[in-house]
């Protein structure tokens, strides 16, 4: 399908305006950066910690990953401190579907959800009947979440139908398991591709949109973050759908994923800060918010070595 | 064990999962603290590098404006303040004149390095004294201060590049007049050039924010400009009459409104004087429907809500073409909706205080007249401050190119709203004001740019952005925006002769 054909398809904002406006990258950037300038009341901070907590996606996604890695890190994510009681429980463990029956194992019975990632994680370059049906497996297995790629090579050669369709037959095949879609932001090449991929995505079913596997140099940033939550918010004008947002990779403090709850609240609204439309994909994120929170509760800093490891 | 096992108590900072479905981000009041920023009681006058009372033995009050009290007295110049001043600088002319310029440059980098340096005292005495928000004296104001010295310290040796190769001379005796909506950038855009290039100056600030200016003077003392070369004359209005009608002074260069600018032209009729005057605007922003409209709303919204408004580039009419204006208009109210209007020293704040009472009632009187033409108002809900001098975030629809709203400059936080269907119609509507200061345009059509900055009559012509400075670039007007360029090479050339002697013009 052509680009041209393709945006037809998507219904248009207010009636009027096209579906994927540019993005104009100097003044995304401009905007991104304000939101660091905002300062969180001290309550507030206590409890954006804590939202923080119940919005990460405990990510391990390592060729070494072992059942044992992944009974301690489902471990952590229920209890992300001994000494630290009402740290909340993470949303959910992440891992490849070979691990998702022993994370199921682990939490089964608690609210933490298991995600998988599916369909020839991270280039998606796999046979489509061979991704689909990896993604039947991982729920069959357990897992509550599935975490797909964009099919960035159909993106990028002007293929949009085909990485439409692919989405559309990936949440037949997740059933009632979450579909998240990772665009992969750092290879879309602008922002007006990712503001595209985004809406792709979202029209195609997607309950989530992810910036990023994790694998390549460039992750989450804030200027990310901003251009796929104004598409969220488009989707939303015009569909009335809440799609959800996970910011993966490179996140690694509490002060970083604080102004990205300013940058969604401000962009979205209040009601994105919550685990069921936001995520951080993350591993050592909840460390530095168990360090900020044991802070707040003792006034003093704790060494890193103090906390669990995984 | 460690410690941290001993001390299992600090349990009692979260709340459970249950208790918060909704949650909401609050911003904490983050004032700046005020005590490191030393305002005295009483400011002189700075006249040959000494402190001097006024003549008259008269002083006003300056007011913080976003608690409506005293801030400090200054003296008021008079007529005799004026001629000391001017004698000062007529006295240390030719010395300073002969200055080598490397010797200059290294003065004005060390004024760049200062004003750095201690920028944050600055923000905060700016903020103080003239409403603006932190953010903005701290992000916006002191930067360019800083880098328009640095600037202009780097031309300060290389005059000889600037104009071709002709020979060039200091005017001598320069005369500047200054705004109250940038009072320390504004001293900043006019020294930093006329001392660069060897002449002396009597500055005037603003009568409602003098302070940043005499600050800047202690600076400029400290770097090494010599008693005599820079003169701050405190005082209203009269004050600046007293000046312009020196015959001591060989250039004026004025920043303010339009009506004061015809009267110093006035003034100045048949004087051998060089002249630069900086006026009103009320600049369009020019939105097609292909822009990329997220930024163009951010655009829109630091177009006219920067500074509250009160900037002579203002985008104060926002031209949007028709097939988006009904989006366009909804996506600014819900950008409006998350500004914060309060105390400027707030960090959060993105909106502070308007500048004097005065300037509030002729919002309000504007305002008044624009719904009385049948302009539809809409102010965002804002919580206004119940001390000092506020007014909320408001654009007009409906509006009609006959209305006062659409002509007059409000220098406030002040939208008009039309439409447009075509480029053609746009340009029509854009130039159709008497002023010409600045423009936006917002498209993602590059040719449409250049074809909309051909046809715009407008100083500075903004291309998917706006208000945005930089000393490297020209600032200035066309029609009754007055005439002149500021920043740039271009910013030199009012402060020399060319190939040509003393006194001629």
């Amino acid at each position: 399908m052509s680009l041209a054909a393709y945006e037809a398809h998507l219904p248009s904002l207010s009636g009027r305006v096209r579906a994927v406006t540019p993005v104009d990258e100097v003044g995304l950037v401009e905007r991104a950066a304000s939101f660091a300038t905002r300062s969180i009341k001290a309550e507030s901070k206590a409890a954006a910690l804590d939202l923080v907590v119940r919005c990460i996606d405990l990510t391990t996604l390592e060729g070494t990953d072992t059942p044992q890695k992944v009974r301690a890190l489902c471990a952590k994510a229920l209890q992300g401190d001994p000494f630290l009681s009402r740290v909340p429980p993470v949303a959910a463990v992440c891992v490849y579907p070979a691990l998702v029956g022993v994370a199921a194992t682990e939490l089964a019975g608690s609210t933490v959800k298991v995600a998988s990632v599916a369909g020839s994680f991270p280039a998606g370059l796999g046979p489509l009947s061979v991704r689909l049906e990896e993604i039947r497996l991982a729920v069959a297995e357990g897992a509550d979440e599935i975490d797909i790629v964009l099919n960035r090579a159909a993106f990028l050669a002007g293929d949009y139908g085909r990485a439409f369709d692919e989405i559309v037959a990936a949440k037949e095949a997740a059933e009632s398991a979450h579909l998240k879609v990772i665009l992969e932001t750092g290879e879309l090449g602008s922002y007006d591709q990712i503001r595209r991929a985004s809406m792709l995505a979202m029209s195609a079913g997607a309950d989530f949109i992810k910036t990023s596997t994790g694998k390549i140099g460039t992750s989450a940033t804030p200027p990310t973050a901003l251009c796929m939550a104004e598409a969220i918010r488009d989707h939303a004008e015009v569909s009335g759908e809440m799609i959800g947002l996970k910011l993966a990779g490179g996140i690694r403090s509490a002060k970083a994923a604080w102004q990205y709850l300013v940058l969604i609240q401000e962009t979205l609204g209040a009601a994105w800060l919550d685990p069921n439309y936001l995520r951080f994909g993350a591993s050592s994120l909840l460390n530095d918010v168990l360090m900020q929170m044991a802070r707040q509760a003792s006034g003093r800093y704790q060494r890193p070595t103090d906390f669990s490891a995984d | 064990m460690t410690s941290r096992s001993q001390e299992p108590t600090y349990l009692t900072m979260t709340t459970p999962e249950a208790s918060h479905p909704e949650f909401n981000l609050e911003y904490a009041a983050a004032p700046e603290s005020t005590p490191p920023v030393p305002i005295e009681e009483e400011n002189r006058l700075y006249i040959n590098g000494e402190w001097v009372a006024p003549n008259n033995g008269e002083w006003f009050t300056t007011y913080n404006p976003a608690t409506a009290q005293a801030l400090a007295r200054v003296a008021q110049g008079s007529e005799v303040d004026i001629d000391r001043a001017v004698l000062a600088a007529t006295n240390a002319a030719a010395e300073w004149a002969a200055w080598p310029g490397s010797e200059r440059a290294k003065v004005l980098f060390r004024v760049a390095r200062v004003l750095a340096e201690r920028a944050r005292e600055f923000a905060v005495l700016e903020t103080m004294d003239g409403g603006k928000p932190i953010k903005e004296s701290r992000d916006f104001d002191l930067p360019q201060a800083s880098a328009h010295f640095f600037y202009y310290a780097g031309w300060a040796d290389k005059l000889v590049y600037a104009f071709g190769g002709q020979k060039h001379q200091p005017r001598g005796v320069v005369a500047q007049i200054i705004p109250w909506n940038f009072p320390l950038l504004m001293a900043a855009w006019k020294l930093a050039p006329a001392l660069a290039t060897g002449n002396t100056v009597v500055l005037k600030p603003a009568e409602t924010t003098s302070l940043s200016a005499l600050a800047l003077v202690r600076v400029l003392e400290e770097a090494g400009v010599p008693p005599g070369v820079v003169n701050v004359v405190t005082g209203p209005g009269e004050t600046g009459a007293a000046l312009v009608n020196h015959p001591g002074v060989q250039k004026i260069a004025f920043t303010g409104s339009t009506a004061v600018g015809k009267e110093i032209q006035r003034a100045t009729a048949a004087r051998p004087v060089g002249l630069t005057l900086e006026l009103g605007g009320k600049a369009a922003n020019i939105v097609f429907e292909d822009a990329a409209l997220d930024q163009a709303v951010e655009g829109v919204i630091n177009g006219i809500f920067f500074n509250q408004g009160h900037v002579c580039s203002a985008g104060s009419r926002l031209l949007v073409q028709e097939s988006i204006a009904d989006h366009f208009i909804e996506r600014l109210k819900a950008r409006m909706a998350t500004l914060r209007v309060g105390d400027p020293l707030d960090k959060n704040t993105d909106i502070g205080a308007i500048n004097s009472p005065q300037q509030l009632e002729k919002i309000k009187t504007l305002v008044a007249a624009g719904v009385t033409e049948g302009a539809d108002l809409y102010q965002s809900e804002v919580s206004l401050p119940t001390e000092g001098w506020f007014y909320p975030p408001s654009i007009f629809t409906n509006v009609a190119l006959s209305h006062r709203v659409a002509q007059e400059e409000i220098f406030g936080p002040v939208l008009s709203i039309l439409t447009f269907r075509t480029a053609e119609e746009a340009i029509e509507k854009a130039n159709n004001t008497a002023y010409g200061l600045s423009a936006g345009v917002w498209t993602e059509k590059g040719s449409r740019i250049l074809w909309m900055a051909d046809r715009l009559r407008a100083g500075v012509v903004w291309a998917n952005t706006f208000n945005r400075f930089d000393p490297t670039s020209p600032f200035g007007g066309v029609k009754e925006s007055g005439f002149g360029r500021e920043g740039g090479r271009a910013g030199l050339a009012p402060y020399v002769q060319l190939g040509a002697m003393w006194g001629e013009s």
